[in-house]
């Protein structure tokens, strides 16, 4: 078995000297809280330390540090009155399309600019129970629309492994602070893939569950049928003790699904052998990277080798997935954001004829391009003589995809594949051709279309030394399934503890 | 009017249903609120907010349905029909598009013409779907500002459309007072018309009389009384007709109807009409209704005001009249009821409800539920005139003290104001003799044929009497005596 080349501008993990605070994953940081070796407020001193040293990045909007220790103060309590375990008292960073309360939620548009939300989003509340201390608010692209970041109000966020290089998005902000270890954890938001494509591009985990399994309550919607919150994390296992807090059900939210909470972390230890791994010839074709095939392909050799077996699957429309999403996204975020009209907050125009010229005039001033592209296309789908020919059609094969996985999982415990087409690319690479920009998204779309959950691992480096990641999707509800195939690759490699040189 | 035309009619009635919460967030519905406070994050579309279906407002459909005989929709689907305007926070507002929850079902209902005999008349409805109303924009009170009140935002409405089988405005009128008696009596609307509770579009249209296709419609919007959709039609037939007598061509179009001016003017025409967009509301899973949900609610219906004034004809012997007013309202009916179990003669319980009853309500502008006379007691006073205890003029004196709470016992003031009625024959025979002497010029001109004061010396033994003579006994004696 041949391994990857090793990237020549990647460090190879935390060596001497290196601060153990900052190279520990969230499960770890549990571990050394418990054993007091250091405390909350300690841990959410050091991390907002080292936002301030790596600002450049751009990764979050807001911080109130204040907050942030009152937070760790309270988890520290608790463990003095004998709470313990899990995530209590460990940092992570909130995404800005959750409302918060105590940080302004502005979805990275200049719409929302300085919106105070009067409640939290149920996520945020989950993690918050669960102990966890937010950081602060992330940097992502427009009302998550985008594959860079680089559709923020709030400028572009920089890839700690390549700073000409964007970090992916929507969840842009989410990927960079963890990848360059400003947050241990970070929730995030898939829609089309944006959390997978930033967790591959940023060289860390990226992991959307069962759509329906967290709650949209509090979450800025984008495409309500397709937004899924998630969390980038440093390992499989982060990810199970996030889901662990973070999935239940939301009576608030009419989508979320009615189901007891699980122990994500109980199929971490799964036996690989016999394991069946599907493989999509589609996500194989012309448009991949050599690099990126050869990591994917090296990584599907490590899972043979742990005994695992390869089986051909087929999701011929696949690829129709990209057109499809782009209608039915566009869709609904075009009644999505109609709220946002400058009449009961957030930004308004300045001078205006009348009402509805104050509506107009605070839109078209309060939108960046690519979210009023979206709304175009989304009003234009839905229109009077064109709904059938594309909602209605693409709502038809979105469901055929669908099926085609139920297919394919009659074959296959979990399927694999590329997450992206390539590494991540060049800021304004692909910012003036809107189609080469959605096709960063072709292997991540049709997942989200079916709801399943899926994940985004670390497994190599490809062109420029930028990182690669292993895509593995899984059918509805068997997340513990997909981490526990997640971590064992994580134990067989070290791909997902590499750290960007400088952090 | 044109005897060549016929007027065709549909109505879109919104009912505002009788809910605690609002159909998809927990904010109040009470009327009358200070602006903006019964107003939740939802109500308000703040970002992140999320519509949660109220259960509530689907029985209020369910039950409508069901009074309607309509198909309950197993699996119905809520949409957006997406348009910016100030106070529709979402920048859509959620209704029910091409899956409505009640489908079909008729009413049927009694038509009193201004000129003709009453007649039953049997609407089809299309169908009733859920959808939430909107906020209000209030720009006369603000100098170059308008005030958003979004407390209505999002109070749960029943769209009720008919199909287009009304032909004239009686029968427009009875079809939406039948359906408003049907949600009172259902206790899903409390119909207050001011309030904005019920009301009505009408889609007017007319056509050559014997033409089969249908003349270009015209929808009248927002008509809150009875009296102004009456008018509102009329003027729009007379228009339509007036402008086809004249060459002209009805456009299809929304007008609004000013009852200051009595005539209707153009909103918006087909042209600009809003391209809505309507499409399926990801936030809400189709609303799926099991049969044992709708056997349920069928189990808890009260009896239906049409199968009602069928038995009360059948069983009392009623009009069709009589029994559509007792049964316009379920109060109204329920009183009836209580009052016809202890009364032999159900008509003359009708008729002191439609008169007196009426009369004294309207007078004191109460309805039924506050009426001070219990149907009981009621029932006493009609027993007591038939059995001969107490005359008809006593009987509404006695009424009057009963309304104005001097007494509670019929029975008891009766007896305390010495109010029996006289029947022994030879104590009127001694009245009416001494009537007859003391006054030998009436029995003079009687004599000499003089109908009219043959009343004037019954009177008089009415008064000699206070009253309590039993009138056809001194009608009786009376006309013997003098005749003899």
């Amino acid at each position: 078995m041949t391994a990857p080349q090793q990237p020549k501008t990647a460090g190879a993990g935390s060596g001497a000297g290196r601060d153990e605070l900052s190279h520990a994953t969230a499960a770890e940081l549990g571990a050394l809280l418990d054993r007091k070796q250091v405390s909350s407020v300690e841990l959410a001193r050091h991390f907002l330390d080292r936002m301030e040293r790596h600002k450049d990045l751009n990764a979050f909007l807001d911080v109130r540090p204040e907050v942030t220790l009152a937070q760790a103060r309270a988890a520290d309590e608790r463990r003095a009155r004998g709470e313990s375990g899990g995530l209590l008292g460990v940092p992570i960073a909130h995404k800005d399309v959750f409302v918060t309360r105590d940080w302004s939620t502005t979805a990275s548009s200049r719409i929302l600019k300085g919106y105070m939300s009067p409640f939290d989003a149920t996520v945020v509340e989950e993690l918050g129970r669960a102990g966890m201390v937010c950081l602060g608010k992330l940097n992502c692209d427009e009302f998550a629309m985008g594959s860079s970041n680089e559709n923020s109000a709030y400028g572009n966020v920089l890839n700690p492994w390549d700073k000409q290089a964007v970090p992916g998005g929507s969840s842009g902000g989410s990927a960079a602070a963890v990848a360059a270890r400003i947050a241990p954890m970070a929730t995030a938001t898939d829609t089309g893939g944006s959390i997978r494509e930033p967790g591959a591009f940023s060289g860390i985990m990226g992991t959307k569950p069962t759509y329906g399994r967290p709650s949209r309550w509090g979450m800025i919607a984008f495409a309500s049928s397709l937004d899924t919150a998630g969390l980038l994390t440093l390992s499989a296992q982060d990810c199970a003790l996030g889901f662990n807090a973070m999935l239940a059900f939301d009576p608030k939210d009419s989508t979320s699904v009615d189901r007891p909470r699980e122990d994500f972390t109980r199929a971490l230890d799964i036996d690989c052998k016999g394991l069946r791994i599907g493989v999509p010839s589609e996500f194989f074709g012309s448009g991949l990277e050599p690099e990126v095939e050869a990591c994917v392909r090296a990584a599907l050799r490590e899972y043979e080798a742990m005994g695992a077996k390869l089986v051909d699957v087929s999701l011929p429309n696949a690829a129709l997935g990209i057109p499809v999403y782009y209608v039915v996204a566009s869709a609904e975020a075009s009644s999505n954001l109609s709220r946002y009209d400058g009449v009961r907050y957030g930004f308004r125009a300045e001078h205006y004829e009348d009402l509805l010229d104050m509506m107009r005039k605070s839109r078209s001033q309060g939108f960046g391009q690519e979210v009023k592209r979206r709304i175009l296309i989304g009003t234009y789908v839905l229109s009077h003589g064109y709904y059938d020919a594309y909602f209605l059609q693409a709502s038809r094969v979105r469901r055929v995809i669908a099926d085609e996985f139920q297919r394919a999982f009659q074959q296959c415990d979990v399927i694999a594949g590329p997450v992206t087409t390539g590494v991540a690319f060049g800021f304004g690479e692909k910012t003036s051709d809107p189609v080469a920009m959605y096709l960063a998204d072709l292997y991540t779309v049709p997942s989200s279309l079916a709801g399943i959950p899926a994940t985004s691992i670390p497994c190599g480096f490809g062109r420029a030394g930028r990182p690669v990641g292993l895509h593995l999707m899984a059918n509805h509800f068997d997340e513990a399934r997909m981490l526990g195939v997640a971590h064992r690759f994580q134990q067989a490699t070290d791909w997902h503890k590499r750290v960007p040189a400088g952090y | 009017m044109s005897g060549t035309w016929e007027t065709v009619i549909g109505l879109e009635t919104h009912a505002q249903l009788q809910t605690a919460s609002k159909i998809f967030s927990g904010a109040a519905t009470a009327f009358g609120a200070s602006p903006n406070t019964q107003a939740s994050v939802v109500d308000l579309a703040l970002p992140g907010s999320l519509p949660v279906l109220n259960a509530g407002a689907v029985e209020c459909a369910i039950r409508l349905g069901l009074a309607l005989g309509s198909k309950i929709a197993p699996r119905s689907i809520f949409a957006r029909k997406n348009y910016f305007y100030p106070d529709l926070p979402k920048g859509y507002q959620i209704s029910q598009y091409e899956i409505p929850v009640v489908q079909g079902g008729t009413l049927r209902f009694l038509v009193t013409p201004r000129d003709g005999e009453p007649y039953l008349k049997t609407v089809k409805l299309t169908r009733a779907h859920l959808e939430e109303d909107a906020g209000k924009s209030l720009h006369e009170d603000y100098q170059g500002m308008s005030g958003i009140d979004l407390n209505r935002a999002g109070t749960p409405l029943l769209e009720i459309v008919s199909e287009p089988e009304m032909r004239s405005s009686a029968e427009a009128v009875a079809y939406a007072r039948a359906l408003h008696t049907l949600v009172v009596w259902l206790g899903i609307c409390d119909g207050n018309m001011q309030e904005g509770s019920f009301r009505c579009d009408a889609n007017v249209s007319v056509r050559p009389a014997g033409a089969t296709e249908f003349g270009t419609r015209v929808e009248i919007k927002n008509l809150n009384s009875f009296r102004f959709l009456q008018q509102a039609i009329e003027h729009e037939v007379r228009r339509q007709i007036e402008l086809i007598e004249d060459g002209g061509r009805v456009v299809q179009e929304t007008r609004l109807y000013d009852p200051d001016r009595d005539q209707t003017r153009s909103m918006r025409s087909k042209e600009d009409a809003a391209d809505y967009r309507y499409f399926p509301d990801p936030d809400l899973l189709p609303l799926m209704i099991a049969p044992e949900q709708i056997e349920r609610v069928r189990k808890e219906l009260p009896e239906l005001p049409d199968a009602m004034r069928e038995r009360l004809v059948r069983d009392f012997g009623l009009s069709a009249h009589d029994a559509a007013v007792l049964t316009a309202t379920r109060a109204m009916a329920q009183y009836f009821e209580r009052l016809a179990t202890s009364v032999v003669d159900k008509k003359a319980a009708a008729n002191w409800i439609m008169g007196e009853v009426s009369a004294a309500l309207n007078a004191d502008s109460i309805e039924i539920e506050a009426c001070p006379v219990p149907a009981s007691e009621l029932g006493v006073l009609i027993t007591r005139v038939a059995d001969g205890t107490i005359n008809g003029k006593t009987a509404k004196e006695i009424f009057a003290a009963l309304w104005k709470r001097e007494a509670t016992s019929v029975d008891a003031l009766i007896d305390a104001r010495g109010l029996r009625q006289i029947s022994d024959a030879g104590a009127i025979e001694k009245v009416v003799d001494e009537v007859l002497a003391a006054n030998p010029n009436a029995v003079a001109e009687f004599r000499s044929g003089k109908e009219k004061a043959f009343q004037s010396l019954v009177g008089q033994c009415m008064k000699a009497t206070k009253g309590k003579a039993n009138p056809q006994q001194v009608n009786e004696i009376l006309r013997r005596k003098l005749t003899s």
